[in-house]
C-alpha cells in the first residue's frame, strides 16, 4: 500500500519535473527564471493585472478615456481588431500546408497556430475588459441578433477559438504522450483547417463589416462598401507578415530548440515574401479602388489624407516592393524588414479605422488613457509569456522524435 | 390525439408567421411598422419652456433638469441621466427657435440592427426599447446611431445604455409619451406617423415661405417616428444634417448575406483543392502514402 503510494508520488514528481519544470528541481527551475526579461515581464504584470481587476470594480469611466462620442477605444481597436488580424497566420499557414499541400511550410505551421490561438484568447480577455456587462457575454448564444455583423463576429470568434484549441491539441497530446487521442486529432486536422479558413473568412471580413453602418462617422477615405473585403485581404497580409516576424523572433529566442533541426528558415521566409508581395500589391490596388469608388480624392491633401497615404503607400506599397525585391534577389533581411512593416501597417490600419478616422468630424478626440495602454501591454506580455512557456515544453518549433515518423 | 383541421391551420399559420417574422427582422428590423406612433415637432411653435424635459425626468425617475434657462446658452446633448434636451438657436432676424432632442425611434433602427443580442430592439408597436438584462455592453449601438442618441453609463460597474424609450410603457396603457402630454404650446403632436406626415406637409404648403420645405425624419435614416418641421437650419439646433436617407441596416445587409455562401462554398472548394494537392504530391514522390487515403 505504502509502496504503491510512494510510487505514485514519484511518478507525479517526475511528471512535474519532466513536463513542467523542464527536467529541473523546483529550486533550480526558480533560479533559471530569474532573468532580465522575466523581471520586466513581472513588473508589467504587477502593474497591469491590478488595473485589469480594478476596471471591473470601478467601471470603464474610471479606467478608460472612452466617451459618448468615442464608445470604442484601444481595447477594441488594438486588442480585438488588431489582435485578431495578427493571429491570421493560423489559418493562412494552416491552409498552405494542409490544403494546398505545400509541405515545406510544415515547420512554421505549429507556431503559427499557437500564435493564433494565444492571440484569440488574449483578444477575448481584452474584450471582457471592454464589455460593460461581461457576464452577459453568454447572451450572444441565446439571443440571435442576426442583422448584426457583431453577431457574426461573436459566433465566428467563439467557433474559431475552439477550432484553434483543437488544432493545438495535436502538439499538446504529443507533449503528454497520449498517442491514441493524438492520432485522432491529427486525422481531424484537415477538417479543422477547412473550418478555420471558413470561420476566418467570415469574421475577419465581418470585423470590417462592423463599420458599414457608420457611413457618416467613418472618414470617407476609409469608408467603402467593400471594407469587409479589405479587412479580409489585409488579415492575410497580417498573417503572412506576422509569421515572418514571429519565426524570425522565435528562431532567435529559441535557437537551442531549433538547433540540429534542418529547416531552411531563409527559404521559407523568401517564399512567404513572394506571397506577401502578391497579396500586398492586390490590396494596394483595392485601396486605390476604394478611393475612386468613394470619390474621396479631395480628402487626400488633408491631414487625414496624409495619414491614409502613410498607411497605404508607406506600409503597403513600399513593403510590397521590398517583399518582391527581397524574394526575387534572395535578400532575407529585406523580406523580414517588409514583414515588420506589414505588421505595423495592419496595426495602423486597424487603429485608423476603429479609432483615428472614426467620428473624425466630431470635436472631441479620443486619446487612450494610461490604464488602457497598460492593460493592452499586459495582455501582449501574457501572450508572449504563454507562447514561451508552451514552446519550451511542447513540440512547437521542433519535432517530438517519438511522433516525428509521420510528420504533419 | 387527433388535431382538428382548424387547430392544425392555426399552428401552421403561427409557425409560418414566426418564421416569416424571423427572416424579416433579420433583413430590416420591423420595417413593417412604418405607420406606428410618432411625434411631430413644430419648432416654430416651441417656446422653450422645457416642460418636456421636466416631464421626461419625472417619468423616468431622472434628476430634475436645472431650473435656470441659462443652460440653453450652450448646446446641450442628451446624457445617461438626461433623455431629452431643448436647444436654442437664433435666426438671422434675431428671433429665437427651440427644438428638443431625443431618440428619433427610426423605422429601421441602426442600433437595433447592430445589437448582437437584441437588447436594443424595435418593439412591434413602434418604440425602440432597451433591455439591460440581455445587454453585453459592447456599445455597438452607439457606433450605429446616426443621430448620436444612445448614451452610456461609464461611471457604473454595471453600466446600461440610456435613451428615450418613447414612453413605451405609457403607450402600452394608451397614454401619450410624457413630454407630448405636458407641452403647452402645441409644438409636440402625438399621433400616427402617416397622419403626422400629412399634417407636417399641410403646414408647410399652407404657410408658403414660412417653413423650410423639408420634414426632418421623413427620409432620414430610412424614416423616423419623430418628425421635425422648422424655419431654420436644423443643424443650428444641434441636429445632424449628414444622416443618409438609406436606412442604416441596409448598409450592412449586403455584407451579411455573404456568410451562407462562405459556409456552403468554402468546404467543398477547399476539400477539392486538398484532394488535388495530395494527388499532385503523391505523383511527385509518394511521401506520406499511408495517411493520405483518408483525405
Amino acid at each position: 500500500m505504502a509502496s504503491v503510494q510512494a510510487g505514485a508520488v514519484t511518478a507525479q514528481q517526475s511528471f512535474v519535473r519532466e513536463k513542467i519544470l523542464l527536467g529541473m528541481g523546483w529550486r533550480e527551475y526558480a533560479r533559471s527564471c530569474c532573468t532580465k526579461g522575466n523581471a520586466i515581464a513581472a513588473a508589467i504584470l504587477v502593474v497591469g493585472l491590478p488595473i485589469f481587476v480594478y476596471r471591473f470594480i470601478a467601471g470603464l469611466g474610471a479606467t478608460t478615456a472612452l466617451s459618448q462620442t468615442a464608445p470604442w477605444g484601444l481595447w477594441i481597436g488594438f486588442d480585438m481588431m488588431t489582435g485578431i488580424a495578427l493571429a491570421a497566420g493560423g489559418f493562412t499557414i494552416g491552409a498552405t500546408v494542409q490544403i494546398f499541400g505545400l509541405e515545406e511550410y510544415h515547420p512554421i505551421e505549429r507556431p503559427a497556430i499557437l500564435t493564433a490561438f494565444l492571440g484569440y484568447v488574449m483578444a477575448v480577455i481584452g474584450l471582457l475588459a471592454d464589455l460593460g456587462r461581461p457576464w452577459n457575454i453568454v447572451m450572444a448564444m441565446f439571443n440571435f441578433g442576426t442583422a448584426s455583423a457583431l453577431f457574426e463576429v461573436a459566433w465566428c470568434v467563439m467557433c474559431y477559438t475552439t477550432v484553434l484549441l483543437l488544432e493545438f491539441t495535436v502538439p499538446a497530446f504529443e507533449w503528454l504522450g497520449w498517442r491514441k487521442l493524438h492520432a485522432v486529432m491529427r486525422k481531424a486536422l484537415i477538417g479543422l483547417t477547412v473550418l478555420s479558413v471558413m470561420f476566418s473568412t467570415m469574421h475577419q471580413s465581418a470585423l470590417g463589416s462592423l463599420f458599414l453602418l457608420a457611413p457618416t462617422k467613418l472618414h470617407p477615405l476609409w469608408y467603402t462598401p467593400f471594407i469587409f473585403v479589405f479587412f479580409f485581404i489585409s488579415a492575410i497580409i497580417a498573417g503572412i507578415s506576422m509569421v515572418i516576424v514571429e519565426s524570425m523572433l522565435s528562431h532567435r529566442a529559441f535557437h537551442s530548440q531549433v538547433a540540429g533541426n534542418h529547416v531552411d528558415m531563409d527559404k521559407l521566409t523568401l517564399g512567404l515574401g513572394k506571397a506577401g508581395a502578391l497579396v500586398m500589391f492586390a490590396y494596394f490596388f483595392l485601396k486605390l479602388q476604394g478611393v475612386i469608388d468613394g470619390h474621396a480624392w479631395g480628402y487626400l491633401p488633408t491631414a487625414y489624407g496624409a495619414l491614409f497615404l502613410v498607411e497605404t503607400v508607406g506600409f503597403v506599397l513600399v513593403p510590397a516592393f521590398l517583399f518582391a525585391y527581397g524574394a526575387r534577389n534572395a535578400k532575407v533581411k529585406l523580406v523580414r524588414a517588409a514583414g515588420v512593416m506589414g505588421v505595423l501597417g495592419v496595426i495602423l490600419n486597424r487603429l485608423n479605422v476603429s479609432i483615428v478616422a472614426f467620428n473624425w468630424n466630431q470635436p472631441v478626440r479620443y486619446v487612450p488613457s494610461a490604464s488602457e495602454v497598460i492593460v493592452s501591454i499586459t495582455l501582449v506580455t501574457i501572450g508572449v509569456l504563454a507562447f514561451r512557456w508552451i514552446v519550451n515544453r511542447m513540440p512547437i518549433l521542433r519535432e517530438d522524435p517519438r511522433f516525428a515518423a509521420g510528420h504533419h | 390525439m387527433s388535431i382538428g383541421r382548424r387547430e392544425f391551420i392555426k399552428i401552421a399559420a403561427v409557425t409560418a408567421g414566426a418564421a416569416g417574422a424571423g427572416s424579416a427582422s433579420a433583413a430590416t428590423p420591423h420595417a413593417e411598422g412604418t405607420d406606428g406612433p410618432g411625434v411631430l415637432v413644430d419648432t416654430t411653435l416651441c417656446v422653450g419652456c422645457r416642460a418636456c424635459e421636466a416631464a421626461c425626468a419625472e417619468k423616468n425617475e431622472l434628476p430634475t433638469p436645472p431650473e435656470s434657462d441659462d443652460v440653453m446658452l450652450q448646446r446641450r446633448d442628451t446624457a445617461p441621466q438626461v433623455f431629452t434636451v431643448v436647444n436654442r438657436a437664433e435666426k438671422d432676424d434675431g428671433t429665437v427657435r427651440f427644438a428638443k432632442k431625443q431618440c428619433m425611434h427610426c423605422l429601421a433602427p441602426g442600433c437595433a440592427s447592430a445589437c448582437p443580442v437584441r437588447a436594443m430592439d424595435k418593439s412591434p408597436e413602434g418604440p425602440v426599447v432597451y433591455d439591460p438584462s440581455k445587454c453585453m455592453g459592447c456599445r455597438y449601438c452607439m457606433v450605429a446611431c446616426p443621430f448620436d442618441v444612445p448614451k452610456y453609463e461609464y461611471d457604473s460597474w454595471k453600466p446600461r445604455v440610456r435613451k428615450c424609450s418613447f414612453c413605451a410603457d405609457r403607450q402600452a396603457k394608451g397614454l401619450k409619451p410624457a413630454c407630448t402630454e405636458v407641452c403647452p404650446s402645441g409644438a409636440l403632436t402625438f399621433g400616427r406617423r402617416s397622419e403626422l406626415l400629412e399634417l407636417a406637409k399641410t403646414r408647410i404648403y399652407t404657410n408658403p415661405g414660412k417653413y423650410v420645405p423639408h420634414v426632418y425624419g421623413e427620409h432620414e435614416a430610412g424614416g423616423t417616428s419623430w418628425l421635425y418641421i422648422t424655419d431654420l437650419d436644423l443643424e443650428k439646433l444641434a441636429f445632424r444634417a449628414d444622416v443618409p436617407e438609406k436606412d442604416i441596416p441596409s448598409h450592412v445587409s449586403g455584407a451579411l448575406s455573404a456568410p451562407p455562401f462562405v459556409m456552403t462554398l468554402w468546404p467543398p472548394l477547399l476539400m477539392g483543392l486538398y484532394v488535388f494537392s495530395r494527388r499532385k504530391n503523391g505523383a511527385e514522390g509518394e511521401e506520406h502514402g499511408k495517411e493520405d487515403h483518408h483525405g
